[in-house]
């Protein structure tokens, strides 16, 4: 082989070819030359085998050792060997620093655009899921259970037990959606309050259950109605149960579910109402958690969570009526309770400005997708 | 109920404050005032003519008008206006209210003279509501024939004023009143009340109208006789002005003033005419049959058991709902008789409702009306028809009593009991005492409800109103101690779990509703018993879901007409299977036996919870639909494996029962054709439905799962390519090779799929990757092909497996 780095051999009178001082110098100049010269990989291997390889004038040289006489022998495999290793060390430095330019170089030509990514499709839970077991989760922590019944009732644990009389007009209050057999009592409830009843005929007191669940009533479907909506309800049953302490528990929820972190708490007002169930019965307003009332002040910035009202209707609420206590098994003479109820879609819509509950019950992926995260 | 506040103030004498702050009074009483209406603060220019004469102009769809109408007083000089007229319901003569141009109506509407119908129209004849004084137009508003010419009506008919607009709740049936609206402002404000309710009336004799009862839910009648009442004689500018005002329009004087009185009392009216009536009054239910036609001209028929208002001629008014045609009064009615009765309010509810008829007595009737009214409110209009209809009054009927109030012990600490509060007990007598209970003894109270408060039947009730009227903000606010719980169920920890794994996976939540068509269940297979609603809010949509599926379906078709074809959606929730039956309902007494009990849950039809998936567009395979559940199973720690079967809406070629344990817990795989095209579905999409209930269950039941060998020795990888008959299911093929291995398999997978030449027609070479190891040591190779050998043979045995060669 004879390439471009083959150095001549000018040297050959006084010792065998290539062994003469000035041989091994060209060829250690003319090596170092070509490896500081090779500016890839590939050069410089292929300048290796012209310097260092098995036919570069320094293989030659060292083959040539063995023709000389015995006392010169060792003498040439020094300087041959100085020669080499002084190659070797050059060729492995500029080894190293081409490698590592090389490498640089890679990682430069593989860079990509990071804002370039391929979404894997996520999943998500529907908002009336999450913020049930939100609320489920509050009660849960002060020791109370998570109680559950079937939607598909008799009129018995939807109306009877809960002292709606029959013929009485709150019981046409409540569109009912009524199932066949005509005239046997069967309805999809209208409310989660059939569950309470249940609990209270399950268990004995202290009572504290609550029931979250997907209520019916005959309402045609539009932007503020929909026949289909979810509930959470609460049952407290003990020895000197009293109104105190449904404020300080409805308190303890609204703080709970809407004081997002500020500590400050968020307070609850209740407003006499009726409902057959409860007596005294109220109505729950909620301090609005976004202007904390401040935008009902006459000139004060506007709030449109409230619409400057400073509190927002959220459910209903009262001391469980006696009537209802006796149809649960329980001893109205020894025991009071209190119970509350309200819309989940309703804390939804308001908590975050949802204008349709058309929204929830329409299946569209991008409604849960949007709302849906844990929190 | 529309209060004005006006009428208000007439009762509670010194009542001075703002409508506003009596609104914000009420509310903290407990009355839901849900607008605060003011009338009449921004009408100008509207006065009294009167209509010269009327032309009816013709070829037009509807009835037109062209009027001349003068609003010039006596003497002065001529102002007649040309007016184009919509209403028909006045004539020549009449006085009206009259929008003369440049006139202001409510909404800043102004007037204007302008071209319409071919003619000049210069002004506008107003109706009621066009004055802001009531809710829906009910034609002209003709005023008295004694308004004079040219009189601002604003004034006239002193418009101005703000009504309260109330929601009465079913207990409160007082509320229905100007009275007990006026009650609770004087409690409110601590100012008198004058009760209107208090005219004396003449003791009956044996002249009156011939009454008999013959029916328990009528337990007071009084019949008044007028005598010489003017025909022509109409309601003043006050009287229609309250009418307005309560959202009534005014129709003749004699039913204007039983108006009137129903709206201050509470106590509903009927005015006969007596001329029309045959013989004695008698009350009585309906037989099943019988015929009236009411006041609205309707021809009703009677299911039975209605209460009637009956005469020798038959029915002739439906007892508390309506009266009859035959007898109203007329244009030309004299001689009057007019009934204040008590009847039953679920009597009167159950008439009300069966014959879709809620009147404004009916209204009161079925809320509870004061018992001890009907003598005073008659007099009160025997006293205006006197006085405003040049009548004398006549022989007094009033038969029956109403039951005796009665007697509630209270104990003085009850109340404060119950708030968590004290209550003084001065404070606890006194606001009994508003409310208008006799209140004696010491502790207990003995505390007897006024008449109109049938709600207060016991002391739950007597509390409430103390307090209500004390303020419920005034009762302190403390967090109940619960004993130490238990936190959540392990099955409602595990539907949590299945929630979460679903969404994990990729799945989106949905919340749909539970209504299906007879016709989504007949493409879906059929074969389904769905319970079904009596009163469906669309007819279609009559069933009650058995499936999760027909919802979903519709989901995704949705999501793909609003351009997300790429659907992944699930839902979990409660199905209906079968179909209910009717058990009588215990009473309330008491709890229910536990063989009541029983029976109320079997009357029930079965509602498990089951979870659904559909899959459509990118997102669809008949793989991922199956995975959906097994993984879902996974989550739960449990095994499901499919097994193709052929089942309703799905391919049968593509589509798996899914077992768990060998029961079926499911289906999953690819939709049939069928059912895609039938419910415009994108092809190939896939479905997957489980009973939740059964996976939360069996995990549930599983108990703490023993710990795994974690083994530290090394092991033997070791890849087993077998051929099979095509029909034969992988699944088969794994669980054979699964068995033969042995103790020394930690885990096994398919890794390859082949048919073609190289395994001949009707074959297919599965391969596995099997990992074996052994716990106590390092596996040799003659174990290694030991365990080999025994899995090949195994697969060989049971599906005809040859190892490929
Ligand atoms: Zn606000």
């Amino acid at each position: 082989m004879s390439g471009p780095d083959e150095p001549a051999v000018p040297n050959a009178s006084e010792s065998p070819a290539g062994l003469a001082v000035a041989d091994l110098a060209a060829a250690q100049e003319q090596g170092l030359a070509g490896f500081e010269a090779a500016t890839t990989l590939d050069a410089l291997a292929a300048a290796r085998t012209g310097h260092l390889g098995d036919r570069s004038p320094l293989a030659r040289a060292r083959k040539a050792i063995g023709s000389l006489p015995g006392p010169q022998k060792a003498d040439a495999g020094k300087r041959v060997n100085a020669v080499a290793g002084a190659l070797q060390a050059v060729y492995d430095r500029r080894r190293g620093e081409l490698e590592r330019e090389r490498d640089e170089r890679v990682l430069v030509e593989e860079a990509v655009d990071v804002t370039v990514v391929p979404s894997r499709p996520l999943g998500g839970r529907h908002p009336l899921t999450t913020l049930s077991e939100r609320v489920v989760d509050v009660f849960v922590a002060m020791g109370w259970e998570l109680a559950e019944g079937p939607e598909l009732e008799h009129e018995w644990f939807n109306f009877d037990a809960l002292n709606f009389l029959p013929d009485h007009p709150a019981r046409q209050m409540q569109d009912t959606l009524f199932v066949e057999p005509e005239g046997s009592g069967l309805l999809l409830r209208t409310h989660t309050s059939p569950v309470q009843v249940r609990s209270m005929l399950d268990r004995r007191p202290p009572i504290h259950v609550v029931c979250p669940g997907r209520v019916y009533r005959a309402d045609a479907l539009d932007a503020t109605h929909s026949p289909v909506f979810a509930q959470v309800e609460g049952l407290c049953i003990d020895e000197g149960i009293t109104m105190a302490h449904l404020r300080g528990t409805l308190d303890h929820l609204a703080s709970a579910l809407f004081d997002e972190g500020s500590g400050e708490g968020l307070t609850t007002r209740i407003r006499p109402n009726y409902f057959p169930f409860t007596e005294p019965s109220a109505e729950i307003d909620l301090q609005c958690f976004a202007c904390r009332g401040a935008s009902a002040v006459e000139g004060a910035e506007p709030c449109r969570v409230c619409s400057s009202e400073g509190w927002i209707e959220w459910g209903g609420c009262g001391m469980v009526n006696p009537a209802v206590l006796v149809a649960g098994g329980i001893d109205p003479e020894r025991y009071s309770g209190f119970a509350f109820g309200m819309g989940l879609d309703r804390a939804l819509m308001f908590r975050h400005g949802i204008t349709d509950i058309r929204d929830f019950y329409e299946g569209d992926q991008r409604f849960t997708l949007a709302l849906g995260r844990e929190a | 109920m529309r209060v004005p506040v006006s009428w208000l103030r007439s009762l509670v004498p010194g009542l001075t404050a703002p409508a506003e702050e009596i609104a914000g009074a009420l509310v903290r009483l407990g009355l839901e005032v849900e607008q605060v209406h003011r009338v009449g603060h921004d009408i100008s220019g509207v006065v009294v003519g009167e209509v010269l004469d009327v032309e009816e102009l013709t070829g037009y769809k509807k009835p037109v008008r062209f009027c001349h109408v003068s609003v010039a007083p006596a003497g002065a000089p001529s102002r007649i206006h040309e007016v184009v007229c919509g209403a028909t319901n006045f004539a020549p003569g009449d006085r009206v209210a009259f929008a003369t141009p440049g006139a202001v109506l409510p909404g800043d509407f102004r007037i204007a003279t302008r071209q319409t119908y071919g003619r000049t129209s210069d002004g506008m004849i107003c109706s009621g509501a066009e004055l802001g004084a009531s809710e829906e137009s009910g034609g002209i508003l003709v005023l008295a024939p004694d308004a004079p010419l040219g009189a601002d009506v604003v004034e006239l008919l002193a418009l101005r004023d703000e009504v309260l607009d109330i929601a009465v709740t079913p207990d409160r049936g007082y509320q229905l009143s100007v009275r007990g609206v006026a009650r609770e402002t004087a409690t409110a404000f601590g100012l008198p009340l004058a009760d209107p309710a208090l005219a004396e009336a003449p003791a009956p004799d044996a002249g009156g109208h011939p009454v008999v009862l013959a029916a328990a839910d009528c337990d007071r009648f009084v019949a008044r006789v007028v005598h010489g009442f003017d025909p022509t004689a109409t309601s003043p500018a006050w009287l229609q002005r309250r009418l307005l005002l309560a959202g009534m329009r005014p129709v003749s004087l004699a039913v204007d003033v039983t108006n009137a009185v129903m709206l201050e009392l509470g106590q509903p009216l009927h005015a006969y005419d007596r001329a029309a009536l045959s013989g004695a009054i008698v009350v009585r239910e309906a037989e099943p049959g019988e015929r009236l036609r009411t006041l609205d001209g309707q021809e009703r028929t009677l299911a039975g058991g209605e209460l009637l208002i009956t005469d020798d001629s038959g029915p002739i008014g439906l007892a508390g709902v309506m009266g009859g045609g035959p007898t109203e009064i007329t244009a030309t009615t004299t001689e009057i008789l007019l009934e204040a009765a008590h009847f039953s309010p679920t009597s009167i509810a159950r008439t009300a409702r069966r014959h879709r008829l809620p009147s404004e007595a009916s209204r009161r009737y079925e809320r509870g009306v004061d018992p001890a009214l009907p003598s005073a409110a008659a007099e009160a209009a025997v006293r205006l028809l006197v006085e405003l209809g040049g009548a004398t009054a006549g022989a007094v009927t009033d038969l029956g009593t109403s039951a005796a109030a009665p007697v509630l012990a209270l104990p003085l600490d009850a109340a404060g009991r119950l708030a968590g509060r004290d209550y003084a007990p001065d404070v606890v007598r006194r606001r009994l005492e508003d409310v208008g209970c006799a209140v004696t003894g010491t502790d207990p109270l003995q505390v007897v409800p006024p008449s109109w408060r049938p709600d207060l039947t016991g002391t739950a009730e007597l509390i409430e109103e103390v307090l209500r009227l004390e303020g419920y903000d005034t009762i302190p606010v403390v967090l109940p101690r619960a004993p130490a719980g238990r936190g959540l169920t392990p099955q409602q920890r595990l539907r949590r779990t299945a929630s979460r794994a679903l969404a994990a996976t990729g799945l989106v939540e949905v919340v749909l509703p539970p209504f299906v068509t007879p016709e989504v269940l007949d493409v879906l297979g059929g074969g389904m018993q769905a319970p079904r609603l009596l009163n469906p809010l669309s007819a279609q949509e009559a069933l009650l879901r058995p499936t999760l599926l027909p919802g979903l379906l519709g989901a995704a078709v949705r999501n793909v007409s609003r351009g997300l074809p790429d659907v992944a959606i699930f839902e979990t929730g409660h199905v209906f299977i079968g179909a209910g039956t009717s058990v009588p309902a215990p009473g309330v007494s008491g709890p229910p036996t536990p063989e009541q009990r029983a029976e109320l849950d079997a009357a029930l039809p079965r509602q498990p919870r089951h979870v659904g998936v559909v899959l459509a567009g990118r997102r669809a395979s008949w793989q991922a639909a199956i995975s959906a559940v097994a993984d879902l199973g996974l989550a739960l720690g449990l095994v499901v494996e499919p097994r193709a079967v052929a089942h309703g809406p799905f391919h049968p070629g593509r589509s798996a029962e899914l077992l768990l344990g060998g029961r079926r817990v499911g289906v999953a795989g690819e939709l049939h054709p069928r059912v895609i095209a039938a419910l415009g579905l994108p092809a190939r999409s896939c479905a997957a439905e489980a009973n939740l209930d059964l996976l939360v269950e069996t995990a549930a039941a599983a108990g703490p799962p023993p710990a795994p060998l974690v083994s530290h020795f090394p092991p033997a990888n070791v890849d087993i390519a077998v051929v099979v008959d095509e029909v034969v299911p992988a699944a088969d093929v794994e669980a054979a090779l699964r068995d033969g291995a042995g103790p020394l398999l930690e885990a096994i997978a398919l890794f390859d799929v082949y048919t073609g030449p190289q395994v001949g027609p009707g074959r297919r070479s599965l391969a596995y990757a099997l990992r074996l190891r052994a716990p106590d040591r390092t596996l040799t190779d003659a174990d290694v092909l030991a365990a080999r050998d025994a899995a090949v043979a195994e697969a060989g045995r049971r599906t005809g497996a040859a190892l490929r060669s």
